[in-house]
């Protein structure tokens, strides 16, 4: 395969916020794009050790997210404590099949398969792998999108303890899982931003 | 304008020539599919800009007019969304009430009133003051406005309530549901090449 005509490569830089083209400059320092003056960068600047950094963070909080209380439910009949997963099975085992589905997709499945995609992603390019990199980027396009639906129960749990602390009968808490799972969806946000797609794509040209 | 200027795929750094687009058409990278730009009617930015200033007012609406009313055995409560992440807030789970605010007030907030004043701004065919930054900011946070994530959220909560009391969807929810629909459409109007391309003319 023959070097791609990339902007890097003819010396150009593209703007993340507005998209211009602008030439990069001669002598190093930061380029600042001429339209908007955001700082411009080839590549997102240390990249890997970013993503790599949030990412793991993200997973040591992933396990206190799920297994302490997101709510406490305190009422005449004593105290529940609701993990993610009980909320899940409660909505099951109620009948709201479709909801509870919903739910296990945006509270356990999409942080649990971003962090999985993101670690692949990141250490793909650690090793400069070739393949597929057209499957990669559509799957960073992906977990990008998808991301922001796994705040769903943050705010559930948010109605529930303002709608339900003035009661004498019942009376529900946030729990500490609450703010690991507030922190692992923040966390795995910003090493998707911090990952830089075009990176699956630099080592490709290099080949003869 | 001159030579129309070249566009790099933000994905894979791919360059490629603008050539225009059919209506409705969108652009997409050669090598990784990526969307590089689409067709945008000529009076896109009008539409935007009277979606954000009706989205403006929905937010108002939306955020003064309780979501959600609830009884549980006589005794009756109800909650705005501020209401709610202050109740969450006085519960201690501070750096959760907090992150609730930011993705679903203030965050959209700032972006409504921005663009707003962007586009209002380059309607008259001036430049409006700080417009530029304030462009820069929209963009920065787009992914931390959360409306439509709040939405499902709030009907998820309903479903789980009446379980246990009886729940009445209040004014507050359907301008959520209203305001979502026009962020949606507002965004999805917006031409942002064109408000930068006259950002640039007009300095
Ligand atoms: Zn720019
Ligand atoms: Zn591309």
């Amino acid at each position: 395969m023959s070097a791609a005509p990339t902007a890097a490569r003819l010396g150009l830089l593209a703007c993340e916020v507005c998209r211009l083209v602008s030439r990069a400059p001669a002598l190093g320092g930061d380029a600042h794009c001429p339209r908007c003056s955001a700082t411009l960068h080839a590549r997102k600047p240390a990249s890997l050790a970013r993503t790599w950094a949030f990412l793991i963070t993200a997973m040591i909080l992933y396990v206190p997210a799920n297994m302490l209380p997101i709510m406490d439910t305190s009422s005449l009949f004593g105290t529940q404590r609701d993990t993610i997963l009980s909320g899940v099975a409660f909505l099951w085992t109620s009948g709201s099949f479709v909801l509870a589905l919903l739910v296990f997709f945006a509270s356990i499945m999409v942080p649990l398969a971003k962090m999985i995609a993101l670690t692949v992603l990141a250490a793909s390019v650690q090793m400069r792998a070739a393949w597929h990199p057209r499957t990669r980027t559509r799957l960073y396009r992906v977990i990008e999108f998808a991301g922001r639906w796994s705040m769903l129960d943050i705010y559930v749990v948010t109605l529930l303890v303002a709608l339900v602390h003035v009661s004498t009968f019942a009376s529900i808490h946030a729990g500490p899982g609450a703010a690991a799972f507030g922190a692992v969806v923040v966390l795995t946000m910003f090493a998707a931003t911090s990952f830089d797609p075009r990176l699956i794509w630099d080592t490709l040209g290099e080949k003869p | 304008m001159s030579a129309s200027p070249p566009v790099a795929c933000l994905e894979c750094d791919l360059l490629h020539r603008r050539s225009p687009l059919p209506p409705g058409g969108e652009a997409r990278c050669t090598r990784c599919g990526a969307c590089l730009y689409r067709w945008a009617r000529p009076d896109a930015n009008e539409r935007a800009l009277a979606l954000a200033l009706a989205a403006c007012i929905l937010f108002v609406v939306a955020n003064v007019f309780p979501i959600v009313g609830l009884e549980i055995q006589g005794v009756h409560s109800s909650a705005t969304l501020i209401g709610a992440a202050r109740s969450l807030w006085d519960d201690g789970a501070r750096a959760v009430a907090l992150l609730v605010f930011v993705t679903t007030v203030l965050v959209p907030a700032a972006e409504l009133i921005g663009i707003t004043w962007v586009l209002a701004a380059l309607r008259r065919g001036r430049r409006g003051w700080g417009a530029v930054p304030l462009l820069h900011f929209i963009e920065s946070v787009k992914p931390w406005g959360m409306v439509e994530v709040f939405v499902l959220g709030v009907l998820v909560a309903l479903v789980k309530l009446t379980h246990v009391a009886s729940v009445e969807p209040g004014a507050g929810l359907f301008a959520f549901g209203a305001l979502m629909l026009l962020i949606a459409a507002s965004a999805a109007a917006f031409d942002a090449d064109a408000a930068w391309a006259q950002l640039e003319a007009g300095r």
